[in-house]
């Protein structure tokens, strides 16, 4: 189960993570993270088969409230840090190719 | 004169000195001092003093005034308020101003506070030296070569350097103790749950925890008063039901008689022989004081550093995952479609160890890594946390350094990722158990670099944990000690 990580799979973690590295990142991380994971393997000495995983160390589990309105954010509030807003929206680039011919 | 919070605060309240004074006077630190420190992101000197104005009216018309009435304080850049943007030291940050405050700063202005200014940090706290800072440096008060820690390292050099009363930093695996140590002041992570993390920028969630920096125990006993308690917006802010919160000052100067400190014998073997000297200094006055020291083993102790870098990252690659070029941050202006506003957006505006920890995180939740990494970190978890639960059996508190070394120079350890993290062995398994514990400065090395103790004690016992560091405290006078660079 050792995970040498090699470019090829900093390229596809890259992918899954949206961050578009250069060659040279690529190259680095991959000794790095290989370092890393290598170390982190430590964690296979021990025999947890028995052993519940623990998300948190809180005494309570879940938190409701009452389903009532709640203040949140304006429109404008919202949309005043986007890179590019209009009419009330978050603008981006076009997504869906333009099929209809018209 | 003493410029703690508890001497500010009293004086303010007393009519001896005017919450104007007391900002003019930090700010007159700052404008000498901050140059070559480096402390601040953001300095926040008009609003200060519209916040001292009020103090001043309030005082002046006998109006109730609050806990922290006038008195000078900084927060981490990952606090969130409405003046002054909120960078968290990134570049995809750089020009972001929050739409609200984070609950503990609403805290802070509801407890009549100032804020100065926001402190640099490393980059999205990901980081144990504020190397890491997409924004600026920061140097350690005590020698300008070294770095103050991290990744609260602005909070911590800039409460060392007295350019603040105190700080507000936050903790996910040492951001408050270690820099706190470096820089030779108070640095208390509460308990998870204690403290609402609403308006935290988080990085990783179920270990991240906000806490004070502070000259005195005492002066973070009285920060924590003000920060601690339920707050509905964080669910994971436990309820005044399960954990009440008490007057953390109540009984800070009583003694705890018959003492047990439970030790670990291996932790402080393989670190700098003073570092080492000075926390055995320490058990030794807290057994002239009448404390008894307990030997035990906490087996599961070294896996800490692999479960943590295997969990926070995990956490962090969701948690930044908001980082898309879209609704907030950096927009790159070379993305052709929307794919490439997120993924050249980040590549452009994150640091490497951001990016580092995403891909790590991302490649241990990743199709077939799951179950072998991230779910085996977690169960790693769950038998350190049991080490701690032990330990609390048998004694009060456990003792260990804060970190194996007194503060590095600049440069040495960005090279090899991994040893940076390697340095954090004696922070990183409280945040995984969720236990509060506190550095107060315990001595300093032969080149003048201020040494930490670590104390740490069961969940949810900060009053006991505060009142055992006090102990060290009233008994000696590192922390009253200095750094010769930023002396009056």
């Amino acid at each position: 189960m050792a995970a040498k990580i090699d470019p090829a799979q900093v390229r596809r973690v890259a992918q899954l993570a949206r961050l578009e590295l250069s060659e040279e990142e690529i190259a680095q991380f991959s000794v790095q993270l290989s370092a890393i994971v290598e170390y982190i393997e430590k964690l296979n000495e021990l025999d947890t088969e028995h052993v519940e995983p623990l998300a948190h160390c809180l005494p309570i589990c879940n938190v409701f409230r009452e389903d009532t309105v709640q203040p949140s954010l304006s429109n404008e509030q919202a949309l005043a840090n986007a890179p590019d807003a209009g009419d009330g929206y978050f603008k981006v680039p076009k997504i869906l190719e333009d099929n209809s011919g018209a | 004169m003493e410029w703690t919070v508890c001497s500010i605060r009293d004086r303010i309240a007393s009519g001896k000195l005017k919450s104007r004074e007391a900002v003019e006077r930090f700010f007159a630190r700052i404008e000498k001092i901050e140059p070559q420190v480096g402390a601040f992101l953001t300095l926040l000197k008009e609003t200060a003093l519209e916040q001292a104005r009020k103090v001043d009216e309030k005082t002046a018309s006998g109006q109730p005034l609050g806990p922290l009435a006038g008195v000078p304080v900084a927060v981490k850049d990952n606090l969130c308020t409405t003046f002054g943007p909120t960078t968290c030291a990134s570049r995809m940050l750089e020009h972001f101003t929050s739409p609200y405050n984070a609950h503990v700063i609403e805290k802070l202005l509801a407890a009549d506070a100032v804020i100065v200014g926001k402190t640099n940090m490393d980059e999205f706290a990901m980081g144990s030296s504020t190397e890491n800072s997409g924004l600026k440096k920061t140097c350690n008060p005590w020698d300008l070569s070294r770095v103050p820690g991290g990744s609260s390292g602005g909070s911590a050099a800039a409460v060392a350097a007295r350019m603040c009363a105190a700080a507000l930093g936050s903790d996910t695996g040492g951001s408050i103790r270690q820099p706190a140590g470096f820089c030779g002041v108070v640095g208390l992570k509460p308990t998870y749950g204690r403290v609402s993390r609403y308006g935290l920028v988080a990085y990783g969630s179920s270990l991240d925890q906000i806490g004070p920096i502070a000259q005195t125990v005492e002066d973070a006993a009285v920060l924590l008063n003000v920060i601690a308690g339920h707050d509905p917006r964080d669910s994971t802010c436990v309820s005044e039901q399960t954990a009440p919160v008490p007057d953390y000052t109540a009984g800070l100067e009583m003694p705890l008689e018959g003492l047990r400190i439970a030790v670990v014998e291996s932790f402080l073997e393989g670190i700098q022989t003073e570092v080492r000297q000075a926390i055995e200094e320490a058990l030794r006055l807290y057994q002239k004081l009448g404390a008894r020291l307990v030997p035990i083993q906490m087996p599961h102790f070294e896996y800490a550093i692999s479960a943590y870098y295997v969990i926070a990252t995990a956490e962090a690659s969701s948690n930044l995952a908001r980082y898309d070029g879209v609704h907030y941050g950096y927009r790159s202006p070379r993305a052709g479609d929307y794919i490439e506003v997120y993924s050249k957006s980040r590549d452009e505006a994150l640091g490497a160890e951001v990016k580092r920890r995403i891909m790590l995180g991302t490649f241990a939740l990743s199709s077939g890594y799951y179950d072998a990494y991230y779910l085996k970190a977690l169960k790693v978890r769950n038998l350190i946390r049991n080490d701690f639960t032990r330990a609390f059996e048998q004694a009060d508190c456990l003792m260990m350094p804060v970190s194996p070394t007194t503060a590095f120079r600049f440069g040495e350890k960005t090279a090899d990722p991994l040893q940076m993290y390697l340095a954090d062995i004696y922070t990183i398994a409280v945040n995984l158990a969720g236990v509060p514990a506190i550095s107060i400065p315990c001595g300093l090395d032969r080149q003048n670099l201020p040494i930490g103790l670590q104390i740490v004690t069961a969940p949810f016992t900060e009053s006991m944990l505060l009142q055992i560091a006090r102990m060290f405290e009233s008994q000696t006078d590192w922390h009253t000690r200095m750094p010769v660079f930023a002396a009056d």
